[in-house]
């Protein structure tokens, strides 16, 4: 996973170092080339070989069709007692054997990889007995296959929820670490965004009431093993446009190579010497120019694409999902929780006239004690580090603390006979304004300043007294506007979304170096941004866990739901993070672009690949006939035979070389288009052209020296 | 390579490359229905033939309709040449008095398809020797105008699906053949004619002169309305000459003057194409992008090509033969070259030729040196895109393009997209099913000619043959040629390239005018023509209803050396792969023969065109 160029650390709570650590991780890192998976692809490589599977990938049919008609030819001379050139055509027929052997042996790989993890998963899906409740009060027990959406369930500290389903009564504590691999117990309560619960999930404390939303066979954890096991894979649009490419030029290279043979016999005829090429070399010659090593690796390639998504520990519901996030131009991101940390600070404390500092902040403090929302703490805790004042116990007192309520927009403790408030400036100017109390003059001019620069200002009033302005601003991310540049680079353009005002949104945009806000956004705000986009031709990505964040997920061409979120949401979405990092959007596009990057420049390798051979087989095949072609084997290889088995050697063993690539994916950096392909042309098309030579060479000289052509 | 000759290709193709985009910014605005200086001369010609015609101006047609008209407009055209041709004996102007019967109708249809697919291949011996004025005229050159007009409306119709977007019309298919005529072909041709004229291209229609020679032997002196066929045999990059010798004769092409106007007219259309392309598109790079990898493959082309034939054949030199350029003599090989053009001039001729789907020759390409030889054979291998024939260059590297932005595409981390449209599927399928069709027809048929026989002919019981084979004198078909090995090798493979290509030209040294090679080059033709195209207009169909995408950084940048690079490499990679293996047992393999001293020409003389 090296490959991709990770968050910093503090961006990302879930590293991928940490990803191996939890043993309950959905995906286990495995190391590539674990023993138990090699063992299960090996075996399955040739279970492959079956023609009628084969058949759906048409290079590699090619090419055992080949295989098998060179084996045939063979039989037949060595039955018919023909000598001599046995040696030649039993090497030539294993190794196009192995060149499909090791093509299945790919594919199979990357497959095994999602079974194996798949089986890990299905040992955790156990049947277990359910609480029915039936009309009125009674319940019976079933077993959870039993369980049809619609039902009504209850579950208590200790029972497995039966079945995936919304609470619509009670809260508790479940401890989702089947699904998710993180051990702390999360909450789930009836009504809001935290509604959903899913079978196989355990809980922990008090009891709720479960309606049951999926039929035995289709819950989610059923779709994470059919996901993961690779068994609903469908074939991506572009891999199959891919696909057609390939079969293209085999037909094409077919075409070549079967009308090589009549140019061949009139040759001889015309020049009356040597004699045509046999099928063992045409065959060589055909099996050496279709493009074997992507047509070979394609479908490796998207398994293991899916599988990397996986192991970021997000469920992709379609490779198409993957495949669409390599294209994505706009990424919108919700401001709280991905842009900037879920909650704003108390950075400052701003007095008005008359007001000493600690007088202020020891205002706020108070009225801050009773108040457990992060914003509250912070105050708490920078009165506490600036001005050395510490809580106290206020139960001595006669102290009667106000909640925060939509209605006064107001917070604060009544103690000693004072009315200490904090709140919106527009509420607490309300709040004197009643009291009679004089508004300093500066009040709504310091408010703004702190709006303007994307804090949120809270005014401090001690009863009719207005004392000061607490400046709560939004942190932004570490390393956030890092990758915010990196996404430019990309290509890809970041709109953060917030229901913050415009000023406020469009201070943090800039903070975070964010290319476009949507401020004071609504859900159908959202929606309509997304569509506008995609008229404009754009391909949108996004985050989203409520329920009224679905149809915008359900529209965006990459949505991406939290495993927290609600079930609407996780419909919606084509993708589910497990973690639910809304960060993550990020690497899920970076794993989509390194797809579609190792596609193309294993297709240009391969393509490029084919020079060499023609320069080893083509004077080979015609050494007797026009031995002035030998100036074209610029390679220097030994004998006709030798050059023609080095080449399909290659052709072989170049397959199996690549397969960690396709599995791993090629290199990704962040950086603009036109960097990227001069580097990959390079790489993978100038050295693709390059390569074989040496490659061709060095086998020759082992197959002389082995005296085996 | 001698200064002289360097200069000649560099001005030639600075003055190609200063006629771009005026020729570009022309089309462009003529394209999309707006005024032209030539509007207050020609729109009256225009209007009239859609009043004659009953053609609605505005009436816009899916691509489905487009082909449709273009196969209904091709078919049409087919059955008037062959008709007009089997019947030329009762037709008027024909002083001459050919006779029906010197029109076979295997030959007949062989000419009939290559003139309406803008190939112009001839089978027949020669114009001067076979065909009255009246067809040569009525038909022939009618067609030129004709087949190139389709070929500009293609070109059009696929520029079109790159610009549109969620529509499903290309335009009109009547209203572009018709703007095409109009406005660019009938212009130029007729002012190119009157120049050809002024330099000594006959124009008339009387019979053949009969001259007596100094020695006093009676000399037959052909005539006929040669300059208004040159001007649009260049111009439409059709290339079928008046007289078999093509523009070596020296009534088609009598002074270097003459030659290098002829040379211009066959880029100067398709090299404006690329620049309309940009305009229309809405993105000028991109048009000076195709022009520059265009321009890049033509030099190198052009350049090896007169390397090659410059340098000569070193066989003649061991003979102790001046090959090196002289104040008195060219040096080089100047086999099959006329003298008033030179070396340099012929290797230009034979570059441009075949780098558009021209087919005009000037010099005899069976005589080049093997390499020199090769240079035109690949160049109609890469389907004919460096400019190419008029709108079949452009859309042929459009195929390119699409092909490279979907390799190349993917290594920037996004599904390609070429110009703001994505390339998937459909795109993909219907571009490798046009490469697949071009690799079919020249290697599956130059294969069956490399090796089928042709029965004897069986004897009666009186010993009288009987059963004469009608598809070719008895024996291989490969007897039809005049030479051994892999020069004849490469007269076969040049036959069915050229077909299939659309050129035209002939490598030469083989007797085409049979029933076999008249039938299967004729199958070439239709097969490169139209099963080349439609794809492409199915292509344009699907592209016009997609949306286009925005460019961004992450977009895979179509414009700029890279790309061209990319472009190089997809046309030179692919026509490579495929014809490799054929060519080395053509002109690869004889260049090294002949490096030995050993060779396989004969003397000949000139046949076809």
């Amino acid at each position: 996973m090296a490959t991709i160029v990770g968050p910093p650390a503090s961006t990302s709570p879930k590293s991928e170092d940490s990803t191996s650590l939890l043993p309950g991780k959905l995906v286990r890192a495995r190391p590539l080339f674990d023993p138990e998976i090699v063992r299960r692809a090996t075996r399955d490589s040739f279970t492959k070989l079956n023609p009628f599977t084969l058949v759906k990938n048409p290079v590699m049919f090619v090419v055992e069709v080949g295989a098998l008609l060179v084996t045939v030819f063979l039989l037949r001379d060595t039955f018919a007692g023909i000598h001599g050139k046995q040696g030649f055509e039993l090497q030539i027929a294993l190794w196009l054997w192995f060149t499909v052997l090791f093509a299945n042996f790919a594919e199979a790989m990357a497959e095994a990889r999602g079974k194996a993890q798949a089986d890990t998963l299905r040992k955790t899906k156990t049947d277990s007995i359910a609480k029915r409740l039936l009309s009125g009060k009674k319940i019976e027990t079933v077993a959870s296959s039993k369980l049809r959406a619609g039902d009504i369930v209850i579950a208590e500290a200790g029972d497995l929820i039966p079945g995936d389903g919304e609470v619509i009564e009670g809260i508790a504590t479940v401890d989702e670490s089947v699904i998710t691999g993180e051990s702390a117990p999360v909450i789930r309560e009836s009504g809001g965004d935290r509604s959903a619960v899913t079978g196989g999930t355990k809980v922990l404390s008090d009891q709720i009431k479960i309606r049951i939303t999926s039929n035995p066979g289709e819950t989610f954890l059923d779709k994470m093993i059919a996901l993961v096991e690779g068994a609903e894979r469908q074939r991506t649009p572009n891999e199959i446009a891919l696909n057609i490419l390939i079969a293209g030029l085999t037909l094409i290279f077919l075409l070549a190579v079967a009308t090589l043979h009549p140019f061949a016999i009139y040759a001889v005829a015309s020049v009356h010497a040597g004699t045509a090429p046999t099928i063992a070399v045409l065959v060589s010659l055909l099996v050496c120019l279709i493009p074997t090593t992507i047509g070979g690796l394609l479908s490796a390639i998207g398994i293991a694409g899916m599988d990397r998504v996986m192991q970021h520990n997000v469920l992709a519901m379609s490779g198409k999902a993957v495949e669409a996030s390599g294209d994505v131009n706009t990424l919108l991101l919700d401001k709280t929780g991905t842009v900037t940390l879920g909650n704003r600070q108390a950075v400052e404390f701003i007095t008005f006239e008359g007001v000493s500092e600690e007088e202020l902040a020891d205002a706020a403090q108070l009225s801050s004690l009773a108040d457990e929302t992060p914003e509250g703490r912070s105050i708490v805790v920078l009165a506490k580090e600036k001005y050395g004042l510490r809580g106290r116990e206020v139960s001595a007192h006669e102290a009667h603390f106000i909640p925060f309520s939509a209605y006064t927009r107001m917070s604060g403790v009544d103690i000693d006979g004072r009315m200490l408030r904090k709140g919106a400036s527009g509420a607490i100017a309300h709040f004197i304004k009643e009291l009679g109390g004089p508004l300093p003059s500066n009040l709504e001019e310091v408010s703004d300043r702190i709006s303007r620069n994307g804090g949120t200002p809270l005014a401090v009033a001690d009863s009719a007294r207005a004392l000061g302005i607490i400046h709560l601003k939004d942190i932004v991310k570490g390393g956030m506007k890092e990758r915010i540049a990196q996404l430019r680079a990309m290509g890809i353009r970041s709109v953060m979304i917030t229901g913050d005002n415009p000023l406020t949104a469009a201070a943090i945009a800039s903070e975070a170096g964010v290319d476009d806000f949507l401020s004071q956004a609504t859900p159908a705000d959202k929606l309509e941004y997304i569509k506008r986009e995609q008229r404009e031709g754009r391909l949108v990505a996004m985050t989203g866990d409520g329920t009224n964040d679905a149809p915008a997920l359900a529209q965006a061409d990459v949505g991406l739901a939290m495993n927290t979120g609600t079930m609407a949401a996780k419909e919606a979405g084509n993708m589910v993070d497990l973690d639910s990092n809304p960060t993550k959007l990020i690497e899920v596009v970076a794993i989509g672009k390194q797809l579609l990057i190792t596609r193309g420049a294993l297709t240009t390798f391969s393509i490029a690949n084919d020079v060499a051979k023609y320069f080893a087989i083509i004077p080979a095949m015609f050494m007797a006939t026009y031995p002035a072609l030998a100036r074209f084997n610029i390679m220097g290889l030994h004998t006709p035979q030798s050059a023609v088995l080095a080449a399909v050697i290659f052709n072989a063993l170049i397959i199996i070389a690549l397969v960690p690539l396709a599995l791993r994916g090629v290199k990704y950096r962040p950086v603009g288009a036109a960097a990227l392909l001069r580097r990959n042309v390079l790489i993978y098309g100038i050295g693709g052209i390059i390569v074989p030579f040496p490659g061709i060479w060095i086998i020759d000289q082992l197959l002389a020296w082995l005296h085996l052509a | 390579m001698t200064g002289n000759g360097v200069f000649q290709i560099a001005i030639y193709f600075l003055v190609i490359l200063a006629l771009t985009k005026p020729m570009g910014v022309f089309m462009a605005r003529l394209f999309e229905g707006k005024r032209t200086f030539l509007h207050p001369a020609l729109r009256w010609l225009e209007t009239f033939t859609y009043k004659l015609t009953g053609v609605n101006e505005s009436t816009e047609q899916r691509w489905t309709q487009y082909t449709a008209s273009l196969l209904a407009f091709s078919i049409f055209s087919f059955l008037f040449v062959y008709v007009l041709q089997r019947l030329q004996g009762v037709l008027p102007l024909n002083p001459q008095g050919f006779k029906n019967s010197l029109v076979s109708p295997d030959l007949a249809f062989n000419t009939a398809v290559s003139f309406v697919t803008n190939t112009n291949w001839q089978s027949y011996a020669g114009g001067e020797s076979t065909l009255s004025y009246f067809v040569q005229m009525a038909a022939l050159t009618v067609q030129n105008f004709g087949s190139a007009a389709a070929g500009i409306a293609v070109a059009l119709a696929l520029t079109r699906g790159f610009a549109r977007q969620q529509v499903n019309s290309l335009g009109n298919f009547w209203v572009d053949l018709t703007r095409s005529v109009v406005y660019i072909l009938l212009p130029v041709s007729f002012l190119a004619a009157l120049f050809f004229c002024s330099q000594g291209v006959i124009q008339n229609l009387h019979p053949y002169t009969v001259a007596q020679t100094m020695e006093g032997a009676k000399q037959i002196l052909a005539q006929g309305p040669v300059a208004s066929q040159e001007a649009i045999k260049m111009l439409g990059t059709n290339g079928g000459g008046f007289f078999g010798a093509n523009s070596a004769h020296p009534f088609e092409n009598p002074t270097p003057l003459a030659n290098f106007l002829q040379l211009l007219l066959i880029f100067v259309i398709p090299a404006g194409l690329t620049y309309m392309f940009g305009v229309i598109i809405g993105d000028r790079r991109q048009g000076w992008t195709i022009f520059s990898a265009c321009a890049f493959m033509f030099l190198v082309g052009v350049f090896c090509c007169y390397w090659a034939e410059q340098r000569g054949n070193p066989t003649l030199a061991k003979l102790g033969i001046e090959t090196n350029a002289t104040i008195a003599q060219t040096g080089g090989n100047m086999e099959g070259k006329e003298i008033r053009f030179g070396i340099a001039s012929s290797a230009l001729f034979a570059t441009v030729t075949t780098d558009a789907s021209c087919g005009a020759v000037n010099g005899m390409h069976d005589s080049f040196t093997p390499l020199g030889g090769l240079i035109p054979l690949f160049n109609i291998q890469t389907g004919e895109v460096i400019f190419g024939g008029v709108g079949a260059g452009l859309y042929g590297i459009l195929l390119y393009a699409i092909v490279a932005v979907f390799i190349a595409g993917l290594m920037v981390g996004r599904t390609p997209e070429y110009v703001g449209k994505k390339i998937e599927q459909k795109e993909v399928k219907m571009a490798m099913l046009a490469l697949i069709v071009t690799a079919f027809s020249i290697l599956v048929f130059a294969a069956v000619s490399s090796i089928i026989q042709f029965p004897s002919p069986t004897k009666d019981a009186k010993g009288q043959p009987v059963a004469q084979s009608y598809w070719n004198p008895p024996g291989p078909a490969t007897a039809n040629l005049a030479n051994s090995g892999p020069h004849g090798f490469s007269e076969i493979l040049y036959a069915y390239t050229s077909g299939t290509g659309n050129n035209g030209s002939a490598f030469g040294g083989i007797n085409a005018n049979t029933p076999w090679y008249n039938l299967t080059i004729g199958l070439a033709m239709l097969m490169g023509r139209f099963l080349f195209l439609i794809p492409l207009l199915a292509v344009a169909g699907s592209l016009a209803m997609k949306k286009k995408v925005g460019e961004t950084l992450g977009t895979l940048p179509t414009h700029g050396p890279l790309f061209v690079g990319l472009l190089v490499g997809t046309v030179m990679l692919v026509g490579a792969l495929t014809f490799f293996p054929a060519l080395a047992l053509g002109p690869i393999v004889e260049h090294y023969l002949m490096q030995n001293g050993k060779l396989f020409s004969v003397l000949l003389f000139a046949i076809g065109s």
